[in-house]
This record gives C-alpha cells, structure tokens and sequence, in this order.
C-alpha cells in the first residue's frame, strides 16, 4: 500500500537525481514523463502513418526499411494497426489526461500531491512497460501485429496461420494493452480519489476549474471502461495462447487449414472491445475540452459562458458514452431494433456537445480576446471538434453507415474529432502551462507559424478523405490500384499526402520551439496569463509540495475575469471579497 | 457604486460567486487550512471503493461473457463441481469473520486478541488458496482442463481470477502480520486494517457470486 498525502506533510523532496526525476513520486514530475513519453509515442506514431500515405500515394515505389519494390499490404496492415494503437493508447489517453491531469490537477484544487503518490509512481511505470512491449512488437519474428488496433477475432485470435505478425506480435499487443490497461486503472482511481478528497478549503466542486471536471469524468470513464478492456484482452489470450473459444467460432478455415476450435463468437470480442473503445474516445478529447474552456475563459477575459451547463454537459457526455457501442457494430449484422436504440443514444450525444460548443463561442463572443498561441490551439480545437463531429451524425445512422463504415469518411471523422482535435487540446496544454513547468514561455513567432501551418495542414490531410468516403473508396486497403473507380481518386492520395508531409515537418517547428524555450526562453512570471486558478498563485515551477505547506483557501470560483467595478480584470480564486481592489 | 456591484454580483462563473462557502472539500470551516485529520484515513476509503468498483467491472464483463457464450454453440458441458468447493467457502466464511474480529481486537487495543484473529485469518485464506489448488487438481483428474470445453473454460477463468485477487489480499495481510510481529500494530494502523478487511469480505462476497454462477447458470 502507497501511503496517502493527507494529515502530514507529504513526502519529503526526494534529493538524489533518481528519485527525483526517474522513479519519482511527485505529481507534477509523473505529469511531465507522461507528457515525455507521448511525445515520443506521437512521433514514433507520425512516422508510421508517413509510410502509409507514401504507400498510398506511390503504390509502386520502394521506400526505406521496406526492402525493394512496393510495399506489402501486409506491411501497411501492421503500419495500420501500430499507427492506431500507439496514437490511441499512448498519445490520446496519455498526455491529455495523465499528463496534463497529473500536473495539474492536484495544484488545481489546493492538493499537494495525488491521493497514493507510490500508487501514481506506479501508473507510469506499468504504462511504460506496456509502451516497450509495444514497441518489441516491430522487433519480433514476424513484425508487428496487422489485427487493426481494435484487434478483432478470429484474425487476431488463430496466431501466426492468420498472417505475419499474428503470431508473437500479437501477443505482444496484447499483452501491451493489458498493462496500459492496468495502468490506467490504478491512476484513475488515483484522480477520482484526489478529487473527491483533497480539495482545499472553499474549493467546492462547483468551483472546481472545467479541466479538473474534464480529468474527474474521465477518470471515472478509465474506471468502469479500461476494466473491461482488461478482461476482453484475458479472454483473447487465453484464446490464443491456452486453446479455449471464447472468440474462435466451429469449422474456421485459414489457409486451408481447419482451425482447432468450437462455438466461439468473434461478435462477443466486439461487444466487449466497444463497450471500452466508445468510452476510450471520450476518454481522449474529454481532457482536451477541459483544457480549451480553461483558455478561451483565460484569453477572452471574460468568464466560461455557461459554467453549471458545462459541467452537466461533460457528465452527460460521459454517460451517454457507456450507452452507445454499438454503433461501432453497425454492419456486425445486429438486429436492427437494437441498431436503432443506439442510434438514437448516439444521435443525443449531439445535444451536450452542442451545448459544449455553443459555450466556448458564447465565452469568446464579444470579448477583448488576447490571440496567444494557447489562444489559438484552443480556437483550432473548436474548429476541428465542430468539423469533426458534424459528421458524426451521418455515421450515427445505420443506413448510412452501412453504406460510409468501410471508407474514408470514417477516417476523415475520427481524425478530425478525437485525433487532431484532442492534439490541438494537447499543443493549447502545452503552451499554456509550460511557464508553469519550467519557468520559461514558449516562443510566440514560432508557436503561431506553426499553429497555422498545422491548421490548414490537417484541413488539407482530411477534409479530401471525407470526399473518397462518399465515393466509395474503402478504407484500410493499401493497394487501390487494380480498382476501375478508384484510380480515379489518385490524385487526391497524392495530394493529402503532401499535405501530411509537410504537416509532420511543421511539428518539428513545434518541438525546437520547446527545447528552444526550455534553455532560452523568456523567464516567466507567477502568473504569465493573467488567470485566476490556484496553480498561478504559486511560484514557476512551483515548490515540490506545490504551496510550501501554506495551503490555499479558496474563496470563489475559476472563471472571474472582467468583474465589473473590480479594478483588475480578473481576480484569483483565493482573493477573499475584502482584498479585491475597486475600480476608482 | 462599486460597493453595491460587488455585493450584487450576478452568478459569475463556477457557481455562487464570492465569499465563503461552509464547507468546500474538508468538513469543519472553522478549522485553518490544509487537509484536515483524517483525510489520509478517508481517502483510503475512497481509494479502495473506487478499486472493488473497478474489480467489479472486470467480473461483469466475465460475466456477460459467460452469458453470452454460453447461449452460443453446442459445445457447453456443465461441469460437476467438486465438492470440495463448498468446503472452501466455509473456510472463507470463517476468515470474514475472523477478519472482523480482527478489527474490532484492533479499534478496542486488545493485543494478544488481535494478533490471534489476525493469525488465524491468514491462516483460513492461505487455506482457501490451498483448497482451490486441491480443485482444479481434482476436476484436472477428472481430465477437465481450461480448454476442454467453453464451461470448463469459465470455470477456470472465475476461479482464477479470484484466486488471484485473494492472494493479493493474502499478501495484505501477511504485510499486517508482518507489522503486528515487530510490535508496529497499533490503533494508528486501523486504516490499513479496515480497508484489507473491506477487501476481505468483498472478495468473501464475490465468491458466493462466483459460485452462484456456476452452479446455477451451468
């Protein structure tokens, strides 16, 4: 058992080198390797989808680390699959929420630590794990697994008979899941307990900032969802490694051999895998519009429009979320009344996040807006939420979706939504407390270049895709070239695939920027923004238990910028009434 | 002017505007700041709901599946359960009880009584594990293994499964023996106590659900 920062103190400041940024129990140190192992994890994942659009786009060059003459399908499959899970797992669901969340959740109510700092230590380090398992996966007899990184049976269930990388590949995604599973699990359980129960004084839940909501609910998403994953992923080892059939349905045939196994259902991998994977795609952009109500609130001066609504808007996103997977199951042939009540559940999720987005824009309408860099990744999250989730309403419908769910309008949709949307939510974190982290600001000629460059790149990326969707070009296949109607579309591969490289050559613009600004940027103040939440009431970077064991009293709520009669325009959370300067 | 803006400030973000409220995160608002006594002894608590929640889902999910594939095929054959399972669920009766006996030694500082209850309950859940070895090797005898067929698989996978999590509580215990050996249990250890015994009767618990299971839905 971890022991609690509660009563006393916490743990002393680790002094040696190792305890301090290696195995270190300090949140906010957790909060950066989390942040660090992302970044990694995205490049890593930027890399593999360059070789996909270079496939798609020249299907008959060679290109390197995969020997002369085209590519495999096989190749792209596994390209497919690796992209998919180190993006969804240890980018989405590891920055956003255990980056950001463990940074700042804890200075944000008043904490000076997470409840289980051992237990948060721990978090890291299982994930870690399962991120080097992952990796292993390039290296094994075989290469990486090509099951798609939803990992759907029997392909994923039969081993090595059902393709390369089906064999010890596989294993390893799987095994990789269950400890990113595990992970997840012991730090969510972390967030909800810190949130529930260390909250300083006067910091009631209603004055909670809209980010330390967004990381509560999707802490208790990870809870009730990654378990789930957990057990599916028991399930399809013992399937694969022990001979059962929980998944591997009577008379299989694979390559002309029969397959070993009775009376599984594959359709049960998937009822199992969605009921975590719908939850999973909250679980990625829930962070990032917690982040995003913190900025435009901060750079529009002007208090988060709508705060109550917000935050019910965020528990009803969460909880609709648990009620809709099937539609992941549209074409699984499900009996279509069940098709139709998770379409209409799925068709309300329209109505929160409409709330959501009409909000953000109430927040900025009308005010003196700063356009920061933070500023604008906020902006851009917006856009490509509104852009992204537009589409979801086609999806949502089984006719249609029989029709879209195997083309790229799929992958135009979810990248707009949860993968861009959530990195743009990720970049507008980073700007934004970087001061907060390592006393320095971030470049802003730099920041801005390549904010815009991004913008339109990923607009250019996956506005075309949504086209080739509608005109049947089918997703996930890399050769296209022997198809009639499709050659037609070659064009456009080629175009999204310029546009995707220079879109990954401007993220590097983004990463000198940081390393840049680590060394040589401009010093920081306390509090750079101008906001008003607790973590700028302390020092850049802030002491190692966050306040020098003056705890804060909070005395109202997150959002107070431009109180009339007030002569500053924004008063902290901890500014009692007494202290707050009138306007002469 | 300013005065009166001040006082009647509509709702401005995050809920009811200035001032004090009575109580934010922590009980007594009379009390100074920082977390208030008791607050490591509460978020314990939490700490440990929050993870029989998360238990609890991964044994829901084996349930649906168990449901589910159980309507499926013609390859299920119920499995006789050995007998010897109902014996291990008295000797995990026993070990909730002594368990709670345990906890109440400790809150009322009877040494010698606690540290035999607490002997004795890591004794009975040693037990218990033994018992359940003493199972899968009987029904292993009868030539039924985890793949033999989709219940024998079930069978495996739940009993499993909770073996593994009552070792984990075994291991709890065992460091609280551990404590109690070098004279370092005392009532400022209850907290520890309490949530290995919350724990205890979960598990308790989840294995009348697990039997239950399995010998009803055959």
């Amino acid at each position: 058992m971890s022991h609690a920062a509660g009563a006393h103190a916490v743990h002393h400041a680790p002094q040696g080198f190792i305890r301090k940024y290696i195995f270190s129990m300090d949140h906010k140190v957790i909060g950066i390797q989390y942040w660090f192992l992302a970044l990694t994890a995205v490049f890593v994942g930027m890399a593999l989808s360059l070789f996909m659009r270079l496939r798609l786009a020249w299907p008959t060059e060679s290109f390197p680390f995969f020997g002369e003459g085209p590519m495999t399908p096989e190749a792209y499959l596994s390209l497919v699959t690796m992209h998919g899970t180190i993006m969804v797992f240890f980018v989405l669901t590891t920055a956003p929420q255990a980056g950001f969340g463990n940074y700042a959740l804890p200075i944000q109510i008043g904490a000076a630590d997470m409840a289980f700092p051992f237990l948060n230590m721990m978090s890291f380090w299982v994930t870690l794990t399962g991120f080097f398992v992952i990796i292993a996966a390039f290296l094994v007899e075989g290469g990486a697994p090509i099951g798609g990184w939803t990992g759907y049976p029997p392909l994923s269930a039969v081993g090595e008979i059902a393709g390369p990388g089906q064999g010890l590949g596989q294993t390893l995604w799987i095994v990789s899941i269950a400890l990113f599973a595990v992970g997840s699990l012991l730090g969510s359980l972390n967030f909800i307990t810190t949130t529930l129960d260390l909250r300083t004084k006067g910091m009631s839940l209603m004055r909670m900032p809209l980010t330390c909501w967004a990381w509560f609910v999707t802490a208790i998403l990870m809870l009730l969802s990654f378990a789930v994953l957990l057990a599916a992923g028991i399930l399809l080892l013992l399937d694969r490694e022990l001979g059962t059939s929980f998944f591997i349905p009577a008379g299989l045939v694979f390559s002309e051999q029969v397959i070993d196994h009775r009376g599984g259902s594959p359709l049960l991998w998937q009822h199992l895998f969605w009921f975590f994977g719908h939850p999973e795609v909250y679980i990625a952009i829930v962070p990032g519009m917690g982040v995003t109500s913190q900025i435009l609130s901060t750079f529009a001066r002007k208090p988060i429009f709508g705060y109550r609504a917000m935050v019910f808007a965020l528990v009803g996103i969460g909880a609709l979320g648990f009620l809709v997977w099937g539609h992941h199951m549209f074409i699984s042939g499900m009996s279509p009344y069940s098709a139709m009540v998770f379409s209409v559940l799925t068709l309300a999720i329209g109505v929160p996040s409409a709330i959501k987005t009409f909000n953000w824009i109430g927040t900025m309408w009308g005010g003196q807006i700063r356009f920061t860099t933070p500023m604008l990744y906020a902006i851009g999250f917006v856009s490509l939420f509104v852009s992204g989730g537009l589409s979801g309403p086609f999806l949502g419908q089984p006719a249609l979706d029989l029709y879209l769910h195997d083309t790229y309008f799929v992958v135009a949709h979810f990248h707009l939504v949860m993968g861009v949307a959530a990195i743009f939510g990720m970049f507008a974190g980073t700007v934004y407390w970087f001061p907060k982290m390592f006393g320095r600001m971030m470049n802003e000629t730099l920041g801005k270049v390549h904010f815009w460059i991004t913008f339109f790149g990923v607009y250019a990326i996956f506005m075309p895709m949504h086209y080739i969707g509608i005109a049947g070009h089918p997703r996930r296949y890399a050769e296209t070239s022997g198809v009639d109607y499709l050659a037609s579309m070659q064009p456009v591969h080629e175009f999204i695939s310029i546009a995707a490289m220079i879109t990954i050559a401007a993220q590097l613009i983004f990463v000198i920027n940081f390393f840049w600004s680590l060394k040589k940027g401009e010093k920081a103040s306390e509090n750079p923004w101008e906001a008003t939440t607790l973590e700028w009431t302390v020092p850049s970077p802030p002491p190692h238990d966050n306040f020098g064991g003056n705890y804060p009293v909070v005395h109202r709520g997150p959002y107070e910028y431009s109180v009339p009669g007030v002569a500053q325009d924004y008063i902290l959370q901890t500014t009692p009434d007494s202290a707050v300067v009138k306007a002469k | 002017m300013a005065e009166t803006v001040l006082k009647q400030r509509p709702q401005v973000a995050g809920g009811r505007g200035g001032g004090d409220v009575t109580d934010g995160g922590f009980g007594d608002p009379g009390r100074g700041s920082g977390p208030p006594p008791g607050t490591a002894r509460r978020t314990y608590h939490t700490g440990m709901f929050l993870a029989l929640v998360g238990i609890s889902m991964l044994f829901i999910a084996f349930t649906s599946a168990y449901f589910v594939r159980g309507g499926l095929g013609d390859d299920w054959v119920p499995i006789g359960l050995p007998p010897l399972l109902w014996w291990n669920a008295g000797v995990l009766f026993a070990s909730s009880v002594t368990i709670e006996l345990t906890r109440r030694a400790l809150n009322q500082g009877l040494r010698s009584q606690c540290n035999a209850w607490l002997g004795l309950t890591a004794l009975l859940g040693a037990g218990f594990l033994a018992g359940q070895l003493a199972a899968w090797r009987q029904l292993a005898d009868r030539g039924i293994y985890l793949a033999t067929n989709p219940s024998s698989s079930f069978f495996y996978l739940l009993t499993g499964t909770h073996a593994i999590h009552l070792f984990g509580g075994l291991l709890a215990l065992l460091y609280i023996v551990w404590e109690a050996w070098r004279y370092r249990l005392g009532p400022a250890k209850r907290t520890l106590v309490e949530v290995t015994a919350i724990y205890w009767h979960f598990m308790d618990g989840l294995w009348i659900y697990i039997l239950v299971l399995l010998w009803y839905w055959r």
